[in-house]
C-alpha cells in the first residue's frame, strides 16, 4: 500500500518554480510501526500549506520532521535542493501547548529574547528588535509581565513574537489556536494572515478545523491513514481560490468557501470537533 | 477580643496561654525538678545568657558549623545531583550508591570523623555535609528530569546546544525544585550540628545544652532548647521569604 492516492485539484502555484521544500517519497517509522507512508509534498516559496486530517494521522509527525527534529526513515526531504538535517535558525515552531513552550520565569520581553540569545544577537541590538516584535503581536504593553499573568491568546502571541524574532523563512505551526476560543482564535488567525503576508513567510499550518483550513490556507493538505498499514499518506491536496485579504464574514460566505468545506468534510468523514 | 489582636499574631496565642497555664500549674504545686523549670526561671535564664554573650557565641559556633557543612555537602549534592539528572546514564550508574549511603545515619559517622579531624568545627561540618549531600542531590536531580520536555525541544529548535541549553533553561526551570532541597538541608544541617555537640563536639549550642543537663540546671537547659528551635524556625522562615521574592511570577508551576 505504498502508492498514495491523489485526487484531482492539483495546486496551480504561485511561482510554480522551484518549491522551497521538496518532500519525495517520505516514510517514517518509529519503532517497527510506520507511521508516513510514501508522501510527496513541495511547499512553495510564501505559500501557505495548511494539513487536516483524523486524530493520529501523523500531521505533528510531518511537521517534526519539516523541523529537521526527527529524520526520515526513508525518501527525502530538501530544502532548495539540500537535505534538511537539523533544525535551522529560520525554521520556527508554534506549538499548541503554549503555556509549557514559554520560559515560566522570563518576562515577555525575556522569552523573545531566548531566540535573540540563541542567533547570538549582540545584548546592546536585543532590545530594539524586541520592541517592534512585541508591537506587532499587540503585546507592546505586556513587555514586563510574566507568562502566568497572560490570557491563553496572549501567551499564543507571545510565542509567535518569539518564532517571529527567528525572522524565520519556514513557519510551522502545530494546532497553534487549537487550545483558544473562538473570538481570540479569530483574531489571531487575521493578525497571522496579515503578518505573513508582510514577511513573505512560508507557513506549515496543522489544524483539525477544517474551516480554519480553507479560510487561512493557499492550498489544504488532507492526510489520511491507509486501512491496510494504519500509516498515513497524502490523500487531497487542494488549491483555495479564495481571494486576498481574508474577511471573518465575506470569507466564510463565498460560495468557493462553502465548496471547499462541503468537499473536504464529505472527505475527511469525521465528525466536526 | 481576639479578632483586635490581627491574624498574623494569632498563631502566638496557643503557646503563650500555655506557658501561662504552665507558670501557674508550676507555682500552684511548689514542684522543685531537675528536668524542668517554670517559664518565668527559663526566660531569665535566656536573658542571662545572652547578656553575657554565651548565647551569642554558641550561636555563632553552631551556625558556623552548619552552614560551613551545608556549603560544602549541599554544593556536592548540587554538582552531583545537576549531573545524575541530565545523564540518564549518570543516573542509572549512581542510583545504587546513593541509596545505599542515603540512608546511613549520619550520627553513626561521629565517631569515624573523630578519628579524622578531631574535635573542632571541622569534624562537626563533615558529618553535616555527609547529611546534606543527600538532600540536595535528589531535588537537583529530580528538578533537572523534570525539566518541562517542551521547553528542551523549544531549546532544539533555536539552536541551543550543551552549555547554554543548561544555562538558559535547564538550571532555571529546575531552581525552584533545588531551592526546596536547600530549605530541606537547613533544617537537617542545624539538627545535626546540635545533636554532634550533644554527644561528641565540645562547642556550641549542643554543648551548652548537655553541660546545662549534667550541672542540674534545666532553666538554663530548656533556655537553650527554645532558642535552637528559634534559630530552626527564623532561618525556614528567611528562606521561604526568599523563595515567595524569587518564584512569585512564575506562577502555578514554581
Amino acid at each position: 500500500m505504498t502508492a498514495s492516492l491523489r485526487v484531482v485539484d492539483a495546486a496551480p502555484r504561485a511561482g510554480a518554480a522551484a518549491p522551497l521544500i521538496r518532500l519525495s517519497g517520505v516514510a517514517l517509522d518509529l519503532g517497527d510501526r510506520r507511521i508516513i507512508n510514501g508522501l510527496d509534498l513541495d511547499l512553495g516559496r510564501g505559500e501557505f500549506v495548511c494539513v487536516v486530517g483524523p486524530s493520529g494521522c501523523g500531521k505533528t509527525t510531518l511537521l517534526r520532521l519539516l523541523s529537521g527534529l526527527v529524520q526520515p526513515s526513508a525518501g527525502s526531504i530538501l530544502r532548495d535542493g539540500r537535505p534538511i538535517d537539523g533544525p535551522a535558525q529560520d525554521v520556527a515552531i508554534v506549538f499548541q501547548d503554549y503555556g509549557r513552550a514559554l520560559l515560566p520565569w522570563r518576562s515577555v520581553a525575556g522569552n523573545v529574547s531566548l531566540a535573540l540569545e540563541a542567533a547570538r544577537v549582540p545584548r546592546a541590538e536585543r532590545a530594539s528588535r524586541i520592541a517592534p516584535l512585541l508591537a506587532q503581536v499587540g503585546l507592546g504593553n505586556h513587555a514586563d509581565k510574566y507568562p502566568a499573568e497572560l490570557s491563553g491568546g496572549m501567551q499564543q502571541r507571545l510565542q509567535i513574537a518569539r518564532c517571529l524574532a527567528q525572522r524565520p523563512a519556514v513557519l510551522l505551526m502545530d494546532e497553534p489556536f487549537g487550545a483558544l476560543d473562538a473570538m481570540t482564535r479569530q483574531s489571531l488567525q487575521d493578525d497571522l494572515l496579515a503578518l505573513v503576508r508582510r514577511h513573505g513567510t512560508t507557513v506549515l499550518f496543522i489544524t483539525h478545523d477544517l474551516e480554519e483550513a480553507i479560510y487561512l490556507g493557499d492550498r489544504v493538505v488532507a492526510l489520511r491513514a491507509n486501512p491496510g498499514t494504519g500509516a498515513s499518506s497524502l490523500a487531497q491536496d487542494i488549491a483555495i481560490g479564495l481571494p486576498h485579504p481574508r474577511d471573518q464574514l465575506s470569507t466564510r460566505e463565498h460560495p468557493e468557501f462553502l465548496r471547499l468545506r462541503r468537499f473536504l468534510f464529505d472527505f475527511i468523514q469525521e465528525p466536526r470537533p | 477580643m481576639i479578632r483586635a489582636i490581627g491574624p498574623r499574631l494569632r498563631g502566638l496565642l496557643l503557646p503563650l496561654l500555655a506557658l501561662a497555664a504552665a507558670e501557674a500549674a508550676m507555682r500552684a504545686s511548689g514542684a522543685q525538678s531537675d528536668a524542668f523549670a517554670r517559664p518565668t526561671e527559663i526566660l531569665r535564664a535566656m536573658w542571662t545568657a545572652a547578656q553575657d554573650g554565651s548565647l551569642a557565641a554558641a550561636s555563632a559556633q553552631t551556625l558556623g558549623n552548619a552552614l560551613l557543612g551545608l556549603a560544602a555537602g549541599g554544593g556536592i549534592g548540587l554538582v552531583l545531583g545537576l549531573w545524575f539528572g541530565a545523564s540518564s546514564r549518570a543516573g542509572r550508574w549512581s542510583a545504587l550508591t546513593v541509596n545505599l549511603l542515603r540512608p546511613l545515619p549520619s550520627v553513626a559517622l561521629v565517631p569515624i570523623a573523630m578519628l579524622a579531624f578531631g574535635f573542632g568545627y571541622r569534624m562537626e561540618s563533615a558529618v553535616v555535609a555527609f547529611t546534606c549531600v543527600w538532600p540536595m542531590l535528589m531535588f537537583a536531580q529530580d528538578g533537572v528530569a523534570r525539566v518541562e520536555p517542551r521547553l528542551v525541544e523549544v531549546a532544539r529548535v533555536l539552536g541551543l546546544g550543551g552549555i547554554r541549553r543548561a544555562w538558559k533553561i535547564v538550571l532555571p526551570a529546575a531552581l525552584p525544585r533545588i531551592f526546596v532541597g536547600l530549605r530541606l538541608s537547613l533544617g537537617i544541617a542545624l539538627t545535626i550540628a546540635v545533636t554532634t555537640e550533644i554527644i561528641a563536639n565540645p562547642m556550641g549550642l549542643g554543648y551548652g545544652l548537655a553541660m546545662a543537663q549534667q550541672s542540674l540546671n534545666p532553666a538554663l537547659m530548656l533556655a537553650l532548647v527554645i532558642w535552637i528551635g528559634v534559630l530552626g524556625w527564623a532561618a525556614n522562615a528567611g528562606l521561604l521569604w526568599l523563595q515567595a521574592r524569587l518564584f512569585a511570577r512564575r506562577g502555578v508551576r514554581a
